[in-house]
């Protein structure tokens, strides 16, 4: 009876050491109701087991003092590296203050941390910005073009007009193209860049021959008032929604800038077990420094961004992203695959 | 009320009867260590470490705050679902205050600047606290529709004052109110200890001595004398435990780089009691003397038990109703004050939901629905439930979906307990 016992003692207390040998990566989520998070989650995941990391995460449920507390409790559970979305990226200031006291690195999740000690990483949305003008661009080379724009509260959509910018800068000063319309779209909603998309082409008397539209949702808005008016212009987006690229398959749609949220999630984990082990900030591959719009000096990577046209649609069914069945919905003699 | 005078003289009574220890107070107590103890069990010990004590006790402040003020709202037969949008009012008025106007004019940094902010804060709580009462008692509008309106309308205009912007950073003062940067270290919180410890004993006492004067029964000096050692062992170890968390070395190396010294080799310095959490004290116990020692609050519980009779004794139950609403007014902004402290910022989603939580602590704290009935410390109590339920999942990483019903679970399973305590006592239900 007393060896059995002791022998139980050694195995939780052989148990207990490895535990504490195992690498534990917190990550907060701010609000894991919006469906997508779902895919970073289980990416991440994978990408921890693979480092023979623990993943423990909380989710703030969009409240950003809860978000707060909950960081307390990850850090109270001994976690050696934090993943963090922020709810609010100001009011993350006292989180990222109280793991730094400790030690513990974190790391902003595709939302920015106005903190120069936290690690953001994010796809590059100046490139996306500049990905989609260019696909537009190349379709039509000259005319009259439209810019939908995104919701006037997220920085994200000034980042993306303004890689727009970039490229069809030489295009508006040599007049092959003219900037016709503009307009933000409030919340991202694809009933107000529809909207918009119709006031535009009632003032252009339906003169328009390409819109650079700034995500797939607006675009989806702005394609419906087209076809209203049975126009078939290029038209760019972003997120590769599985509606989006259906209409590329269509032939509706130029181009969708996709952000593989996978890659994202697998880069986060593998940054933080890094970060972890002590690396340098600085050290990681691919880190740049980066000043944010407030002017905040950080160190970021920046994730390339595909786009998927009709010539690389393949992709998107190969990753696992969406079935083929669901891509080439309606669609016969389209672009491969779904000929 | 609690303190229900059980003289059942000549008869044997029972150890509890002669304590005269309220039996739900020891109940709660009871559920609160049962939940400590299993999160402590699941967590490896991770849930009751100073660390997360220390925790707990911060993230309660906010809604302990408010749910002292519900207690009366409730004892009065009235609800208040305004509560949450009334924080995030006062706190956008004192955001907007510290980070805009108050720098330009007086100078970044200034020490007017918290008093002012505050004052502020508490100002426009207590308006808008009297607004809801006078619409309630004068113009008879039910309590639920007055604050529900309010529900929607100052989270709002707190929106409209920053343009739905956070913020920040506000004054350096004033965010030692929030918590972890404002804890008065360690020999302070011990000499504080001592001194609630005497105070204790001393109302204990008092007490005591106020019955014998009255020639009302009176329990056995030994038990008196338990019921202050119970007293001074639970301030003393609740104090040595917020003592014994280690201040993290790089907090501590940056405070003495901001000072421009090195920090000695092996130096280690404790957080101590919080001032928020100090702040929860002083207004429990302020609330808990206004309930029981006040005509106001005799007042309160004679309105709530039987509002009919209450009037017909020439008390004015209107009035009293915007008394008791511009209080809770007054402590919305002050537990604006910690929260915006706390985040080290205002910001527009702040306080929401707030007004279920402390509802819900009020009401798992054993005030009743049906008015007359309900202790400030149970409230305190109930929040302090409530917050360890939630950090205790959120460390045991169950999903959100199921944080929220196990919550609402026991909101629902602590009346139900509750009603059942009462038709056995033979209480009003």
């Amino acid at each position: 009876m007393y060896k059995t016992l002791l022998a139980a003692v050694a195995v939780t207390a052989g148990l207990a050491t490895s535990a504490f040998a195992e690498m534990t990566v917190g990550v907060s989520w701010s609000n894991f109701q919006e469906e997508r998070w779902k895919t970073d989650e289980a990416a991440i995941k994978a990408a921890l087991e693979a480092a023979g990391a623990k993943y423990v995460s909380t989710d703030a449920q969009s409240s950003s003092a809860k978000q707060l507390s909950d960081i307390e409790s990850l850090m109270a559970q001994g976690v050696n590296a934090l993943i963090v979305l922020a709810q609010d990226t100001a009011a993350i200031g006292p989180a990222v203050q109280a793991a730094a006291d400790e030690g513990i690195p974190v790391i902003a999740y595709d939302r920015l941390i106005e903190d120069p000690r936290a690690f953001y990483l994010t796809f590059d949305n100046v490139e996306v910005g500049r990905l989609q003008a260019g696909a537009v661009l190349a379709a039509a080379p000259s005319g009259n073009y439209v810019m939908i724009k995104g919701s006037p509260t997220d920085p994200n959509s000034d980042f993306l007009r303004g890689g727009q910018q970039e490229v069809l800068q030489s295009a508006i000063d040599s007049g092959a193209i003219k900037i016709v319309g503009e307009a933000y779209t409030d919340g991202w909603l694809p009933a107000n860049a529809q909207r918009n998309m119709e006031q535009i082409l009632t003032a252009n008397d339906n003169k328009v021959d390409a819109v650079v539209a700034s995500n797939d949702g607006t675009a989806g808005g702005a394609i419906a008032a087209l076809s209203a008016q049975g126009l078939v212009v290029p038209v760019s987006g972003q997120d590769g929604d599985h509606a989006a690229l259906n209409r590329i398959a269509q032939g509706t749609q130029t181009v969708s800038v996709w952000k593989d949220s996978r890659e994202l999630g697998k880069t986060a984990a593998e940054i933080a077990v890094q970060l972890a082990g002590g690396t340098d900030m600085k050290a990681v591959d691919g880190a740049v420094e980066w000043a944010s719009p407030a002017g905040t000096k950080m160190v970021a990577k920046f994730l390339a961004p595909m786009p998927i046209t009709k010539d690389n649609l393949g992709a998107v069914v190969d990753a696992g992203w969406i079935t083929k069945d669901e891509l080439c919905q309606g669609v016969s003699n389209g672009p491969a695959p779904c000929n | 009320m609690s303190n229900i005078v059980t003289s059942e003289a000549g008869k044997k009574r029972p150890l509890l009867r002669t304590l005269e220890i309220d039996t739900r107070l020891l109940g709660m107590i009871g559920a609160f260590l049962a939940i400590c103890l299993i999160f402590n069990l699941i967590t490896d010990g991770r849930f009751l470490t100073p660390r997360n004590i220390f925790n707990l006790s911060i993230q309660t402040v906010s809604v302990a705050i408010m749910a002292t003020g519900m207690v009366f709202v409730i004892v009065m037969r009235h609800i208040d679902l305004s509560v949450g949008a009334v924080l995030a009012m006062c706190s956008s008025v004192m955001g907007v205050l510290q980070v805009r106007y108050l720098p330009e004019h007086l100078g970044l940094g200034s020490a007017w600047i918290m008093p002012i902010t505050i004052l502020a804060g508490v100002i426009t709580g207590a308006l808008i606290g009297a607004l809801n009462g006078w619409l309630i008692g004068y113009q008879k509008i039910p309590a639920f529709i007055v604050t529900l309106g309010g529900l929607l309308i100052w989270r709002n205009v707190g929106w409209y004052l920053t343009d739905g912007q956070t913020q920040g950073p506000l004054d350096q003062t004033f965010l030692l109110l929030g918590g972890v940067e404002g804890t008065v270290g360690s020999m302070v919180s011990w000499l504080l200890a001592l001194a609630f410890s005497a105070a204790a004993i001393w109302t204990i006492w008092r007490a005591r001595q106020a019955k014998i004067a009255h020639e009302f029964p009176v329990k056995p000096l030994w038990a008196e004398g338990a019921l202050m050692a119970t007293a001074v062992v639970a301030i003393l170890g609740f104090v040595g435990i917020l003592n014994s968390y280690a201040i993290p070395v790089g907090r501590l190396m940056r405070e003495f780089q901001l000072r421009g010294e090195t920090m000695p080799e092996g130096y280690v310095d404790y957080y101590g009691l919080p001032i928020s959490v100090l702040i929860l004290i002083v207004i429990a116990v302020v609330m808990t003397l206004v309930a029981r020692r006040t005509r106001f609050g005799r007042y309160i519980f004679a309105a709530g038990g039987n509002p009919d009779a209450a009037e017909l004794s020439g008390i004015n139950t209107r009035l009293l109703t915007v008394k008791i609403f511009t209080l809770m007014g007054v402590l919305c902004a002050l537990s604006a004050m910690v929260a915006q402290a706390r985040l080290a910022n205002h910001t527009n989603d702040i306080g929401t939901l707030d007004e279920l939580r402390v509802i819900a602590a009020a009401v798992i704290g054993g005030t009743a629905l049906a008015g007359g009935v309900g202790t400030i410390y149970g409230a305190v109590l109930g929040a302090v439930i409530m917050q360890s339920l939630q950090s205790g999942m959120a460390m045991v990483g169950v999903d959100a979906p199921f944080q929220n019903i196990v919550v609402g679970g026991v909101l629902v399973l602590a009346v139900w307990i509750d009603i059942q305590y009462r038709k056995r006592t033979g209480e009003k239900i």
